[in-house]
């Protein structure tokens, strides 16, 4: 299959959660427009929805001065989201399974596993500013594509 | 989120559409079920039927108020989860958690 023009997006939100319906609808209007079916995109947003929710939350602490920034691409059938705040940062060690049986009754905690259920590729690195930048990718298979 | 409530006998349904999720859905599934236990309804089916979408903290929210109402002696049950809900409960294990019934004369009598 030939390589295709990227589908590219770059989002600046304020720390606010109502935010969070823009990074959505923005998303799944690129991958309407790619041609992915709505059950594809449903746990791409999915998985955006809790990156996005970890950045404000945990990241900027609501503190809507500070800034989610949110990079979408869609090349061919993979598409990358990447998201960075301007929090401090955190231990991803520190973060247990929320499927071990003494966590199962916790009322957090399951941000980081929905993504990683989701999406295919999911990994954390520190900005510049020190915030936490999270870059997730799931590739597509063709058949489960939308003609 | 929106919600409808109804009680049948001494259970109360409580019907939720839309999204469970972080800052909205949340906390207005915690209001409810605040709103049931003082009203003294301590048996609550939570019909999913019109969810679209539940996040990390909808889920969280759900197993919080699944705790808060058995520590009340209560039960919490859930009803008619839609298939990709039902994805979400299967993987992050709480399928385990929680009572499934697919029909609301299904989740009338496991209160009996």
């Amino acid at each position: 299959m030939p390589a295709t023009e990227p589908l590219e997006a770059h989002l600046v939100l304020s720390s606010r959660y109502e935010n969070i319906e823009i990074a959505e609808r923005a998303l799944v209007d690129l991958c309407e427009f790619a041609g992915f079916s709505g059950d594809d995109s449903y746990w791409l947003v999915t998985a955006l929805r809790e990156a996005a929710a970890n950045a404000i939350r945990h990241g900027n602490r609501q503190d809507p001065e500070r800034s989610v920034v949110i990079d979408y691409r869609i090349q061919d059938l993979e598409v990358t989201i990447r998201v960075e705040d301007e929090g401090e940062g955190f231990d991803l060690d520190s973060v247990p399974d929320p499927t071990d049986p003494g966590y199962l009754l916790r009322p957090s905690g399951r941000g980081i596993f929905y993504m990683r259920q989701f999406m295919s590729r999911v990994e954390f690195s520190r900005a510049p500013t020190g915030g936490t930048v999270v870059e997730m990718a799931r590739r597509l298979e063709p058949e489960i594509r939308s003609q | 989120m929106k919600s409808e409530i109804r009680d049948v006998d001494d259970v109360r349904i409580i019907e939720l559409s839309g999204k469970i999720t972080i800052g909205s859905g949340d906390v207005k599934l915690r209001e409810l079920v605040d709103t049931a236990l003082e009203d003294g309804k301590n048996k609550l089916l939570i019909d999913l039927a019109g969810v679209t979408a539940i996040d990390s903290s909808g889920i969280g929210e759900m197993v919080a108020c699944y705790t808060t109402v058995t520590k009340r002696g209560g039960q919490l049950k859930l009803l008619r989860l839609s298939p990709k809900i039902n994805d979400i409960l299967h993987v992050t294990q709480l399928i385990t958690v929680f009572d499934v019934l697919d029909t609301v004369q299904e989740g009338l009598a496991a209160f009996k």
